[in-house]
Formats: C-alpha cells, structure tokens, sequence
C-alpha cells in the first residue's frame, strides 16, 4: 500500500515537473528561439532558418532540392519553415514583434515598410556593399528610406485575361486596347447576354487587394501614378479621377459582375472559370487552376486598356515572392550568400520556371519549354510592358487599400457627390500613414 | 508501557499538515501554470499595451494614460461597431432563444416516437456542429447573387431581380445576423432540451388537475423550471456572440463600407491591418471589461443556484 502511495507521489511530481519544463521551453529566451542560427562544430557549420510560402506553391520537393543543392555547395544547412501564405505573413509579423523572425524570410512587398520601420528585417544595402554583390542584375529592389530591405526573387504579372468564346459570341471581333474599347466590348457582351458580366472586380473589405489588381492597374496601364515623390497623389489627380470614373461607368452601365462589395478574389476567378464573366485582371499563378477548373475554357492574355491617346509603353502589375533577411540573425553573411545563391542567374531561372514565374534576376533565363502556351504569351507580354506595383513598400499598404475602397464604395452609391471629393477624402485618410 | 517520544511527534505533525496543505497545490500546479502563462499573462500584457503609445512598432513606447481610450472611444467607426454590435448580439441572442425553445419543445413532445426524435435532435443540432469557415463558405455559396437563395426566390416570383445578400448595405448586417442565429441556435435546443427532460411531470399533471391551459402552464411551470439553465444560456451567449469574429470576417470583412462592422473586426483591422497594436488593445481591453462584468453576474448567479 505504502509503494503504491510513493509510486503515485512519484509519477505525480514526474508529470507536474515535465509539464512544468515543457512551458518553459516554450516561453524560452529569444537566443534559444528559432530566429537563431544554429552553429555547429564551434561556427564552422551553420543552418539557416528560412521561413515562406513559397514551397507549398511549388511542385512538391523542389524548393528543398534547390535548398539541398545549396548546402552541398556552401557547407550552409538550410531549415525550410513551408506555410501557405496567411500563416507566414502571421508567423513572420509575430516573429517581428517578439524579435524571433526565422533568419531567412519570404517577404511581400506590402509587409516591408511596416518591419523595416519596426526594425525587425536588415538593411539589405549595407550587407550587399560589404559583400561587394553587384545589384545592377536584379530585377527590383524594395526599399525603405533610401536602403533596400527586399530583393524580388521572383516575380507574378497581371494581364488581363478574355474569355474568347464570349467575345466571339456577343460579336467582338478584337480584345480592347483602350478604355473605350473595353466600355464598348462589355456593353455588346451584355447585350447578347445580359446574365453575363463584362468585367468584375472584388471589392470585399475582408481582402481589399482588388484596389490594387483590379482598380489602381487602370492608371498604372497608361503610366500614370497614385503617387509623387513617394507620397501620396490623389487628391487633384486627374488620370486618377478619370480611372475613379471609368470604374463608376461601369458600375451605373450595370457591366460588373453582381456581388462586388463582397466578392474575393477566388470568388472572381470562380465566375470568370465558370463563364459568367468576359473579363478579368489576374495573376498568370491562376493560369494552372482556371484550366484544371474549366479545361473546355479558350481564353487569351493582353494588356489592360489604356487612356484614349496614350502610346508609351503599357504598364502591367505584377506581384512578388520577395526575400529578406532578419536583423535578429546571428549570420548574416551566410543569410546573404543564401539570398545571392537564390538569385543567381541559373537557380533564379530555374525557380522562375518552376513557380510559372517571371525571374528576379534579368541575366536569368528560365525554360519555358514545357510550360503552358498561354504562359508564354503572358510572359511575351511581361516583357513587352513595364512592371509596376505602387503599393509595394507603402506603410499599411492594406490599410491604404481598405480606406480607398471604402471610399470608392460611397462614391459609386451615391454617397460622395463627385470624384474629387472622394479623392479628397481618401488622401486625408493615407496622409496620416506616411508621417 | 511504552515510552513516548513527545518530542518528535509535533514535528512529525506538523510535516503531516503542512504535506496535507501542500499536496493540493502542487495537483493543481499544471493548471495554475498553464492560466498564467496563457491566460493571465497575456491579458495583463494587453492591458498594459492599452495605456502606452504604438506598441511593437514603437522600439521604446511612452506611457500616454488614458489617451488610447479616449482616441478609441470617440472614434465614429467605434461607434458604429458597437451600434452594429448591439444589433448582432441582441437580435442573435433573442433569435436564439426562441428558435432553440421551441425546437427543444418540439423534440420533447410524447406525440412522436423516438426514432424521428432521435432523427431530428441530429437534423436540428447540424448548425452547431459546423466550424466557423465551413459556415461562412456555405452560406456564401448560397447567397451570391448567381447562387441558389436568388435562384429560388425568382422561380418563385417571390423577388423580381437578384439580390446582393452580404454586399449590399441593407442587407448585410442583418444576413450575417441570420447566418449566426442559424449556426447558434443549437447550442440553447439541446440544453433546453436536456432542462424540459428534467422537470417532473408530476408538476405538469398538478397542473393539468388545476385546470390549467398549455399557455399558463408554459409560463408557470416550464419557464420557472428552465429559468436557471436560461439566465445561463443567454449570459454565455452574449459573451459568445459580442466576440463573433470569424464568421462577419469570412462573410463580409466588416463591409460594405461599415455595414458589418462589429467591435471585434474594429479590433482586428486596428492590429493586424493599421499595425496600431495600442489601439488594438484597447478595444480588446474595452471588450474584457464588458465580458468580465456577464462573467461575475453569471458566477454570482451560479452561486446563488446552488
């Protein structure tokens, strides 16, 4: 009886004591956290942690492989952190406020401003200059008062894409090169089906990238800007106003797709797959799924319309899978050599093949060769027009989108009388953010 | 006779007590550890990010007071988060009570048999068993405008044109109240339920004897009977509700414009799209502060059951 008593006493103060440990380990040091580099051998071998969402978006295996290739040339180990991209964005801004960030980390440009003023992410310029890296072939630079805080690796373009089938049925002989065009296409689209919208745009406050994509892409198209010297330029800007009331056209002719004030991006790509919808402004990354959804679907890329009279090179928007390297690593030198391996001229071109992707590096040159005919085109195009995204770097760029689009919302109910009040009102509420 | 030894046995006494008075702590130990490093750490942090400027953005933030408070509590968009807020959980929780009442009342009715109770207490309970997400995409589904709600209500000429359930600014707040009402209800039918098997039936046949109608014996009887479980219920449910979070943000995100807007997503967008993680605090302090107060008056009516 007395054994069994010590027994339970016993395994009691074991469970409690390991309980105990475990929460500590969990609530350990920031030097014992994953944002470490782990040495071994006294320095001589390093592993680095390299926290993104590029690797579930990839064909299975093939990040670790190039990470793999890595460490066999370098001596570096690296430890891949794969989450989708909700969940990276979480972990890396968690890991920025507690100073835990993974040593190598996969950035958006719209998170860059945010963790560079907060400090957590390093001066990529500095590191580059000791290094002695020419920059000269990379593609962009993301920067953050005057220093370069994250290097594309690879990057997305935003065609528009045209439901050929439509077009052919409701009697549009040729894809619209200008906003007129485009009005015009959509109003003979609806007047053979009016079930059929011209164009959609997701204006759901729960994702307000349809700002970006779908909204701002019309000014970028005909080389205009939302911005002057870094700041903003929306109050009296009048390639701006015209685009505001491009998109209120479309709206009163009753040419967007139903349900915009609560439509995500999946939700477009559902109707535009599913023909419901003629037009749409969209990664080339949906190229895969749209076809897999809708194999029956012919559909083409081409430019986003631009202004009636403007013939410079057409813009086209393009997002990124960025990279950057946390100011708490213990290895930066290592984390830099990392950086350069993935933006080397070959392993860029390869990863851009992979990623159906266009390369960060402009010395790099993927084989497209088995890739789709469509992305081939689209990356004709990319070439062909001059990338821009102005959210990239912004302060709380989604915070900026949100307010313009609430504001463009109020516009198009009625709500504001006129476009310049409403651009008015947006810049006072994006001021604050760029004091 | 044996020899006492009276100097050992007080000290060996005392090591018993004080092993007796020990004992319980370290079994709870676990769990007072697990609430402190979980629970009450994290609120005090929060707490006392309320009171400093921009927080973890800020390397070294100043103490501002009350100013947070007051930036927030005269926010309009505050405002009109609360005043959604109030409508969400008020029409929520009364939706709830009576669809869950009468649910409950008929899955206890002697006029059917136990296999289609048992049948029904599955069909009627299947809202509360789906996660926040496979509700918000359910219903989105079916209200989009091509979906099949329009679809059915024009075949049936009840509607002349589609209508734009969770994008437009009439209707938003009141569907996402719906979608809430119809995931929660549930939750009161079962426990009313598990209350109506619980009360004697000799008090409906005294009743009966009495003379009184089914009207009189529901308010006389059943209502007093169920009255703690429903202060209960309705004390859970405000907390439960004035915290919906996931299911307005995967429906509408707070819009159109601010249709939606509740006191939670106000508080999501302050911290995780502003980066004003000062300001996030201190709606979420805000927000501890009311639920705390339901949570002594729900302790306190506890107590006073038992």
């Amino acid at each position: 009886m007395k054994s069994r008593t010590i027994m339970k006493k016993v395994v009691s103060t074991a469970i409690v004591s390991i309980m105990t440990l475990s929460l500590a380990a969990c609530g350990g040091s920031p030097s014992s956290e994953g944002g470490e580099a782990k040495s071994e051998d006294d320095g001589k071998s390093v592993t680095l942690e390299f926290q993104q969402w590029w690797g579930p978006e990839m064909p299975e295996g093939t990040l670790k492989e190039i990470c793999d290739d890595f460490t066999k040339e370098s001596g570096i180990g690296i430890e891949l952190l794969s989450n989708p991209y909700a969940d990276t964005k979480t972990q890396v801004a968690a890991g920025a406020a507690a100073g835990t960030m993974a040593d190598v980390v996969g950035l958006d440009g719209s998170w860059v401003y945010d963790f560079a003023k907060q400090g957590s992410i390093a001066n990529l310029t500095e590191l580059m200059e000791d290094d002695g890296y020419d920059d000269s072939q990379l593609s962009a630079q993301i920067q953050f008062e005057g220093n370069t805080y994250m290097i594309p690796v690879v990057n997305f373009a935003y065609p528009m894409y045209a439901n050929m089938d439509i077009l052919k049925a409701a009697g549009v002989t040729e894809l619209p090169a200008t906003r007129e065009d485009f009005v015009k296409a959509c109003e003979a689209i609806k007047a053979y089906d009016s079930s059929i919208a011209g164009f959609a745009i997701p204006l759901s406050t729960e994702s307000p990238n349809g700002i970006q994509n779908q909204v701002m892409t019309w000014l970028w198209a005909s080389g205009d800007s939302m911005l002057e010297s870094g700041k903003p330029n929306l109050s009296g800007n009048k390639e701006l106003e015209e685009v505001v009331d491009f998109v209120k056209e479309l709206f009163d002719k009753d040419l967007i797709a139903a349900g915009s004030y609560s439509m995500v991006e999946s939700d477009m790509v559902e109707e535009f797959t599913n023909g419901r919808v003629a037009f749409m402004i969209d990664g080339v990354s949906h190229l895969t799924m749209i076809k897999d959804g809708n194999p029956e679907l012919d559909f083409a890329y081409t430019t986003v319309p631009v202004k009636s009279g403007y013939s410079g090179t057409v813009g086209m928007e393009a997002a990124n899978w960025g990279i950057g390297i946390a100011e708490n690593c213990e290895h930066k030198k290592e984390a830099l050599q990392f950086v350069e391996y993935l933006l080397s001229p070959e392993v860029n071109a390869k990863m851009a093949a992979l990623a159906n992707a266009f390369p960060g590096n402009t010395k790099a040159e993927p084989d497209y060769s088995k890739s789709d005919e469509l992305f081939v085109e689209a990356y004709e195009l990319y070439q062909q027009c001059e990338t821009i995204n102005e959210f990239t770097g912004l302060p709380t760029s989604e915070d900026l989108m949100r307010s313009f689009e609430e504001q463009l919302q109020l516009y198009l109910d009625g709500d504001t009388a006129s476009v310049s009040e409403m651009l008015e009102e947006t810049q006072k509420l994006w001021e604050p953010a760029f004091e | 006779m044996a020899k006492i030894n009276t100097s050992v046995r007080p000290v060996k006494m005392k090591r018993n007590t004080c092993r007796r008075l020990i004992t319980p702590y370290i079994y709870l130990l676990p769990t007072i550890v697990l609430m402190l490093v979980l629970l009450i750490i994290p609120i005090i942090m929060v707490i006392r990010y309320s009171f400093y400027d921009n927080v973890i953005i800020n390397k070294n933030p100043v103490f501002v007071g009350l100013e947070n408070y007051t930036k927030v509590l005269t926010d309009t968009a505050f405002h009109v988060a609360v005043k959604n807020t109030l409508f969400f959980v008020f029409v929520s929780i009364i939706a709830h009570f009576l669809i869950g009442m009468v649910f409950a009342m008929l899955l206890n009715t002697r006029y059917l048999g136990n296999a289609v109770k048992g049948i029904f207490r599955v069909v009627y309970a299947l809202p509360w068993m789906f996660t926040a997400s496979v509700i918000a995409i359910s219903w989105r589904v079916m209200l989009n405008p091509n979906g099949v709600l329009n679809y059915l209500l024009m075949n049936s000429h009840l509607i002349g044109e589609k209508l734009e359930w969770l994008s437009s600014r009439d209707f938003a707040l009141i569907t996402v109240t719906v979608i809430n009402i119809w995931s929660g209800y549930p939750f009161y039918m079962i426990s009313i339920l598990a209350g109506l098997q619980g009360i004697s039936t000799d008090l409906y046949e005294a009743s009966a004897l009495d003379g009184a109608n089914a009207v009189q014996t529901f308010f006389r009887i059943t209502i007093p009977q169920l009255k703690p479980i429903l202060i209960s219920l309705l004390m859970l449910d405000f907390v439960w509700t004035l915290q919906q979070f996931a299911l307005i943000w995967m429906t509408t995100g707070g819009g159109p414009i601010n249709a939606t807007e509740t006191i939670s997503t106000y508080i999501y967008k302050q911290g995780f799209s502003k980066y004003q993680y000062s300001m996030a605090s201190t709606g979420a302090t805000i927000l501890l502060v009311v639920c705390t107060v339901i949570g002594i008056f729900y302790v306190r009516q506890q107590k006073a059951r038992d």
